[in-house]
């Protein structure tokens, strides 16, 4: 377990340096610098600017103190457009949000996913299969920008229920509408996965005689179909948990919950790359993490894989 | 031994029948789609679609980029949909015309998807079957630059993009260019490698075939069933994806639209108490959806060898 562990970091390390070097390589050969406004400065305060956020420096220096202060101090640099704060509070200030209602969103994603595929296997041809069915077609049509709108639309705007956004430090009224919108096309995509492993597994022989040997039904499906049945599911989370995050940035600029996403808009449309370059980054090595403990948490569970 | 004059006569009317026609494997193949019902018809939508997108520009009186100003502002009062005005769809609080619009819109998703798609079948294609082929260090190190860039959270890196090298068409499709082809390329790999141990690709290397020959003779035609398959799939994904990024109204920049920038649009003005700017782009966006996603499945029926 041990050495399987190391062997994934000896991958995770890599793609993380490519993704530092790529985006800072990226931001260096964008036209126009973070000071090219509309009005031309000066040449000297250009240079004063320049020396500053130390841009007069040959280019690999720049990217190894760059990078250097993201290993060793977690420190993405001052944002090139609001002067007086940097990249790390910008993130420390929208993270938690976005870490709030993006594990609910995935944890209701996965345990109503979960569920509805595994009720549908067992009563195969009911009228919740017909549904599971055919929610696992709308999450192909149902995105995350498909459903705030209609959300806001009909239980805002319509019945009233619940605000149309703001966040309130997270009261629960406004995470519901964001956490459906973020969650229903995953929620479906894990409905129909577990549908159909679901479906392989109780037809397999350790399934038959599990009932042979006369275990109550809500035992055999639980005990014996659950477990090999969620395999494909959990090599589905590290995607799910990606697009959560990436949901988000929808998430943030429709609801208005002041998490990450919205920062990485602001910063996109400020042309900021710092902070957008920290966030990405930021991103990338959450992915990576959470890609790691899936492969982990993957082998733990199916005993067929060696490592 | 003397063959009887009955048995001669059957064969010479046999010889001068014409020959057994056989099922080719596309054939075969249309056949099932044809009798899938889902596929069908969501190829029969997708043309209407497409017709839509291609056709309302002329069917119109209004153009997608000129506004009406008396409307402008009051679209709740005076823009409801009506087939006296020629605004078949509404007008947009903007004073633009939804039914032209959309249209637009609706072509410009569709060309993302399809060029998006185009770029992965052949960069994909290519590479993945190379890497299949060749195999050894070369695939390793191949297939290991393919999962580096797959760790990439790929949606941040493609706005990055966009932003730093300016919001255009061209350079979404330089962005999605550069991501879509990752996965095809895997599943490309994994189907050379099953392929190259047949006895026609032995043959090939025994009459001395260079390898890129073989490759492109031999292997991609017969790789073509499951690449078409994960291309017609790949379209919406890419709708998706711009759809997305357009939403967030990091997309190509104005007047060029698409159905994300309009649903956001919609969106945007749904308070005013009218619907038809958001109803018009959401239906044909999950219209466009729904229709690849018969196809794809219906191809994939179709066309998958594992599935026979």
């Amino acid at each position: 377990m041990f050495s399987y562990i190391i062997k994934r970091l000896v991958v995770a390390i890599p793609t993380l340096l490519v993704l530092m070097v790529l985006s800072f390589l990226l931001m260096h050969a964008a036209p126009g610098g973070p000071f090219t406004y509309e009005k031309k400065l000066p040449p000297e305060v250009l240079a004063n600017l320049n020396a500053k956020y130390g841009l007069d420096q040959p280019l690999w220096r720049q990217m190894v103190s760059y990078v250097w202060g993201i290993i060793a101090h977690f420190d993405f640099g001052p944002s090139f457009v609001y002067k007086d704060r940097d990249v790390n509070e910008i993130i420390a200030q929208g993270f938690p949000v976005t870490l709030y209602y993006g594990s609910i969103a995935f944890v209701v994603a996965v345990v109503t996913g979960v569920t509805l595929g595994v009720v549908a296997a067992v009563r195969q041809n009911s009228l919740i299969d017909y549904f599971a069915v055919g929610l696992s077609i709308g999450a192909q049509v149902l995105p995350n920008f498909v459903m705030a709108p209609v959300l806001v639309l009909v239980f805002a705007l319509w019945l009233g229920w619940l605000p149309a956004g703001g966040w309130e430090g997270g009261e629960i009224s406004h995470v519901i509408l964001p956490v459906i919108a973020l969650a229903t096309s995953y929620m479906a995509s894990i409905a129909r996965i577990t549908r159909s492993s679901m479906l392989e597994v109780l037809t397999s022989n350790h399934v038959r005689t599990a009932r042979a040997k006369g275990l109550p039904e809500h035992k055999v499906i639980l005990r014996h179909a659950l477990k090999p049945s969620l395999i494909p599911v959990i090599s589905y989370l590290g995607p799910a948990f990606v697009a959560m995050i990436t949901g988000s940035v929808v998430v943030d600029s429709f609801f208005s919950t002041g998490g990450i996403g919205k920062a990485f808009v602001d910063s996109a449309l400020n042309r900021d790359y710092a902070v957008m370059m920290g966030i990405t980054l930021l991103v990338g090595v959450l992915t990576i993490i959470f890609n790691l403990l899936v492969d982990i948490l993957y082998a733990w569970i199916d005993p067929k894989i060696r490592y | 031994m003397v063959l009887s004059s009955i048995d001669m006569s059957a064969l010479a009317e046999r010889l001068a029948a014409d020959e057994v026609k056989g099922r080719s494997l596309w054939a075969d193949a249309r056949s099932r789609f044809i009798r899938n019902k889902a596929a069908v018809g969501g190829l029969i939508l997708l043309i209407v679609i497409t017709l839509y997108a291609l056709a309302a520009a002329h069917v119109s009186p209004y153009a997608y980029d000129t506004a009406d100003f008396m409307i402008m502002g009051h679209a709740a009062e005076l823009g409801a949909p009506s087939w006296e005005s020629g605004h078949y769809f509404g007008v947009d609080n903007d004073g633009f015309d939804v039914f032209v619009r959309t249209a637009f819109g609706t072509r410009i998703s569709l060309f993302v998807g399809i060029v998006g798609s185009a770029i992965a079948v052949i960069v994909g294609t290519l590479y993945g079957a190379t890497a299949g082929y060749v195999g050894g260090r070369t695939d390793q190190i191949m297939m290991r630059i393919v999962d580096i860039l797959l760790a990439i959270p790929y949606m941040f890196v493609l706005i990055l993009l966009l932003v730093m090298f300016g919001r255009s068409l061209f350079m979404l499709f330089v962005g999605i260019g550069l991501l879509s082809w990752l996965s095809m390329a895997r599943i490309v790999r994994g189907q050379t490698l099953s392929l190259k141990n047949k006895e026609f690709i032995q043959a090939a290397q025994a009459a001395g075939v260079p390898a890129w020959k073989i490759i492109l003779r031999h292997i991609v035609p017969n790789l073509l069933g499951i690449v078409a398959v994960y291309a017609t799939l790949l379209v919406p994904d890419m709708i998706l994806t711009e759809s997305f990024i357009s939403f967030l109204g990091l997309g190509p920049a104005p007047p060029v639209t698409s159905l994300g920038a309009l649903i956001a649009e919609g969106a945007g003005t749904m308070r005013y108490g009218y619907l038809w700017s958001l109803n018009a782009p959401l239906a044909f966006f999950v219209l466009t959806q729904f229709a690849f996603f018969f196809v794809g499945d219906g191809l994939r029926d179709a066309l998958d060898p594992k599935d026979r």
